[in-house]
């Protein structure tokens, strides 16, 4: 078996949303390369317990990267030093004997601390309620293979769609923009037959929401680079496409209704 | 009380239909004044809430996620089945329904399985529509591909991550809900109590996970979506945070619990690296397609794989099942990996593997094509292990996977209790013993958007002008208050132990005793084991922080502290159930060959549990099932 590593860890500690918070050092022995970067939090975590000290608190679920709960700043990256991969996909084996690493939530005035790591990224959730979605009433659609979709656009939509919602993008872009996030819900409708009928509402009204929390895209592409599903920032020209012609259409629209 | 499943009358292929048309209906303009609780924003709840909701009910959703999105079914990998038979290659409804019996090893409802296949075809139309990018053929028709050992290619799917593609369509149809205020959203909630006032289900009893704050939500009916409970073995391939909460604490109400030792173990995970493992990750059964599965003749070879020579290797299933080899069943294939290791021929530092070789594959279709195949499932075990499988064999293990038990329903869905429906993973219908790839999420947009539409109005219809019990009822009240106590207990034991520590200790003994292989005696060790922990638990637990805020170890302690009464029943079913039925493995009972026997002529029921108490035998009650349409047999993989 591997050898276990020593590892330091500063730890962001916070006791609840608005207060004040501080980074806090523990002493890390004992983890074996194949731990995943939660796995070892864990064992710190458990070590704190049987010392008295309340665990240090942080959103996880799946541990696959798939549902986009883990999230952390690790040494200042978002999800950690390794591409495309989720935090709970990291693992410790990237990491050295003797490494201090710092852990840290999502920062962005969107996502308020709840506690310690933990985030409220509630305000994702705005964005699609505003319109990321394909108005179908249970069981008024038509057969599946009635609109044949090029296999290419389909393809597009399904990277478009691969997006987890963990908000990293978000914490890596120096604006705190949401724009990979709302680009990829929006093309992976938009892109696709099925969503042509409500493209251009949809597009004005997921912009508007996200413009309501998020700060503003200026083409840093830090969000790429952060994301662990490689969702490709050109999404989000596709957005600015799509939101150019959704106003100018909603102004000829305008002008037809009330001449 | 009698078991009613309400089966309807009259053929098969017809009982739906007619009994759509027999069912009470709720007047659209009614609609708005019925209030509907679903527990649960995964598959199964976030489709019954879309769908409830534009019809006009009032819903109020709570889950303990942040996000509804994030429900334990975005993991599914493989895909969804659908008779849909595009390839024309020999599927119809009856076919898939035939599978899903036989594969449950004839321990499910014909007439709900029957309803599964037919809505089935609707499920895909729906999720289409909705935007799901499913894989689609050159000339951009849907592309199918077989699963699971199936004869007919039904399975349709989004890359690997057809559970994200299709609960992000029934979120977001969810979402639009929400929007238009037809559905509340509670995240970050979690239910902690069923309220039943006068024979009917009032309501539940949350906790803000944020701020602690206990409180009441009333309704008409209920509807629980929570998933399933494989977590209590503690490692698992489930998220981490499913539980058996929510129908543990409807059992402890009254509500049946249904074949809770139906467990599914599926065989290619990749095993525990350390005792510190959280949980275990699925590599998908389709390596079993071109991987060879063998272990060391010896187990004292501590030779790397590849110096082992092929007369110093035991391909184990090729040899045990020569006309299936590496495709048997997850079932057989589990227990097959269990004997090697068991017998200490496991690989691995921990000697707790058997390994899955590509060498044969990639010499024969070249590594491009191995590549192409099963690139995204070779990365991740690299991501996980640290190992290239294109130069050493993977190691997998099985590992616990899904929860065929569940809460005891109806035809419509509804438990004993009347206005408690239970959805997907949560019920037990329509598996059986024993689930087929890409079932799972099938049976959970069924029941969500097709089944449950139609049969709850057929409760609520008879109430109309009736008000909910006010939430603060003393019913609410006197439920609120074993929250909070509950809650104080936890966290003024002040003992010494972790509750992950008591988490491990069940799950071991469970593993151990009541998971691949049961006996009377493993049941019995388990069954006088348990107690023990669970007493230990509550007297020794040590959960820091207070209950006024965020506090991770407070919602584990209290999950913990439900799966201590609950794998007891477990371990009782295992042990009443004196047969071998798909993931029910009684060592005792298995023909010369070592498979499973069943015995149908004492066992061809649900076994549907009443709980009494803590310490105090749980009453049996029996829905005997009737196989009117397909033929009791017996599996066969030689
Ligand atoms: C790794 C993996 C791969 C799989 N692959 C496939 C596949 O390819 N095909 C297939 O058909 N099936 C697959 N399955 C099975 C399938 O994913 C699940 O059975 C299914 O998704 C369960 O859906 P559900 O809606 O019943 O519950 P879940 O998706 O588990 O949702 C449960 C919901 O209930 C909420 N909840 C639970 N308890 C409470 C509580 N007390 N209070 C508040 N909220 C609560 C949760 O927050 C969540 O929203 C797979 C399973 C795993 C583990
Ligand atoms: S825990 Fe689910 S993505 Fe990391």
């Amino acid at each position: 078996m591997s050898e276990k590593m020593h590892m330091e860890l500063k730890v962001w500690r916070q006791a609840g949303p608005g207060q004040p918070g501080r980074f806090v050092t523990y002493d890390a022995p004992g983890v074996s390369p194949d731990m995943s970067f939660l796995e070892m939090l864990d064992l710190v975590n458990e070590r704190l317990v049987e010392d008295g000290e309340e665990p240090f608190a942080f959103d996880h679920d799946c541990r696959e990267g798939i549902c986009g709960s883990c999230g952390l700043m690790i040494n200042g990256q978002a999800h950690g030093p390794e591409r495309a991969t989720a935090t709970c996909q990291l693992h410790m084996r990237k990491f050295s004997d003797g490494d201090q690493v710092t852990v840290e939530p999502w920062r962005a005035a969107a996502f308020p601390v709840i506690k310690d790591l933990a985030v409220d990224r509630s305000t994702l959730d705005r964005i699609v309620e505003a319109g990321g979605y394909i108005t179908v009433a249970t069981g008024s659609a038509p057969d599946a293979n009635l609109i044949p979709i090029p296999k290419p656009v389909a393809d597009a939509s399904m990277d478009a769609a691969a997006c987890i919602g963990c908000g990293a993008c978000v914490a890596a872009c120096p604006n705190g923009a949401a724009q990979l996030f709302t680009s990829a819900k929006l093309q992976h409708l938009n892109l696709l037959p099925q969503g042509q009928a409500e493209r251009w509402d949809r597009t004005i009204s997921m912009v508007e929401e996200m413009e309501s929390f998020f700060g503003s895209c200026t083409n840093h592409g830090e969000c790429e680079e952060a994301c662990p599903k490689s969702i490709s920032i050109d999404f989000i020209a596709l957005l600015n496409r799509d939101y150019v012609r959704a106003q100018l259409k909603q102004r000829r629209l305008a002008g037809q209704s009330f001449p | 009380m009698t078991l009613d499943s309400r089966i309807p009358p009259g053929p098969i292929a017809e009982k739906w239909d007619s009994h759509r048309f027999s069912m009470k209906l709720v007047n659209p303009s009614n609609k708005r004044r019925f209030e509907i609780i679903i527990v649960g924003s995964g598959l199964a709840g976030a489709s019954a809430a879309a769908t409830l909701g534009e019809l006009g009910y009032r819903v109020k959703v709570v889950t303990f996620h942040d996000s509804p999105r994030r429900a334990h079914s975005i993991a599914a990998q493989g895909g969804i089945n659908a008779a849909k038979n595009y390839p024309n290659d020999g599927d119809s409804i009856h076919r898939l329904f035939y599978d899903t019996v036989k594969g449950g090893d004839y321990r499910s409802r014909e007439a709900n399985v029957h309803r599964l296949a037919q809505v089935s075809l609707n499920i895909i139309d729906q999720c289409v529509a909705q935007g799901v990018p499913f894989a689609r053929e050159y000339g951009g028709l849907l592309d199918n591909r077989s699963f699971g050992g199936a004869q007919v290619s039904r399975t349709f799917y989004a890359r690997g991550q057809t559970g994200q593609q299709l609960l992000l369509g029934a979120y977001q149809a969810m979402a639009r809900q929400i929007a238009l205020g037809n559905v509340e959203l509670h995240n970050r909630t979690e239910m902690l109590e069923l309220v039943v006032k006068d024979g009917r289900t009032a309501g539940i009893v949350c906790r803000d996970l944020i701020t602690g704050e206990v409180f009441s939500l009333s309704a008409h009916a209920v509807v629980l979506a929570t998933g399933g409970y494989g977590n209590v073995f503690y490692l698992s391939t489930n998220a981490k945070n499913s539980n058996v909460t929510s129908i543990w604490r409807a059992a402890r109400q009254g509500a049946y619990f249904a074949n809770p030792c139906y467990t599914q173990i599926h065989p290619t995970c990749i095993p525990a690296s350390d005792d510190f493992q959280s949980k275990l990750t699925l590599m998908s059964e389709s390596l079993r397609n071109d991987g060879r599965i063998w272990v060391p003749e010896r187990g004292d070879d501590d030779r790397v794989a590849g110096q082992i020579p092929e007369g110093d290797r035991d391909y184990y299933l090729e040899r045990r099942y020569p006309a299936f080899g590496n495709l048997v069943p997850r079932d057989v294939a589990s227990r097959a990996s269990k004997r090697e290791v068991d017998a200490g021929r496991g690989v691995g530092p921990m000697k707790n593997g058997v390994y899955l070789d590509f060498a044969d594959a990639i010499s024969r279709l070249g590594a491009p094509v191995i590549e192409e195949r099963y690139g995204n499932l070779f990365q991740m075990y690299e991501r996980i292990t640290g190992e290239d499988p294109y130069k050493t064999p993977m190691r997998i293990y099985p590992a616990v996977h899904y929860t065929m038990g569940g809460l005891w329903v109806d035809y419509n869905l509804m438990s004993n209790l009347p206005g408690l429906f239970v959805l997907g993973e949560a019920n037990f219908s329509d598996h059986g013993a024993n689930r087929l790839g890409a079932s799972a999420l099938m049976q959970g947009l069924a029941d969500g958007y097709f089944v449950i539409p139609y049969t709850i109005g057929d409760y609520l219809a008879p109430l109309l002008g009736e008000k909910p019990v006010p939430s603060d009822d003393s019913a609410f009240a006197a439920a609120e208050t074993s929250v909070h106590d509950r809650v104080s207990a936890l966290l003024s034991t002040n003992g010494t132990k972790s509750v992950d520590h008591f988490h491990r200790a069940l799950g071991k003994v469970l593993w151990d005793n009541c998971g691949m292989g049961r006996t009377e005696q493993s049941l019995d060790k388990a069954l006088s084991e348990i107690p023990a922990i669970r007493e230990e638990f509550h007297r020794d637990v040590r959960v820091l922080g207070d209950g006024e805020s965020f506090n991770q170890s407070l919602e584990k302690a209290g999950r913990v502290a439900d799966y201590l009464e609950f794998a007891e029943l477990m371990c009782l079913d295992a042990r009443h159930r004196k047969e071998s039925c798909g993931g029910h493995f009684r060592e005792e009972y298995q023909t010369e060959e070592g498979e499973a026997l069943r015995d149908d002529e004492n066992f061809a029921y649900v076994a549907a549990w009443e709980w009494l108490g803590v310490g105090r035998e749980p009453t049996l009650h029996k829905e005997s099932l009737e196989f009117e349409s397909v033929q009791l047999a017996t599996r066969s993989y030689k």
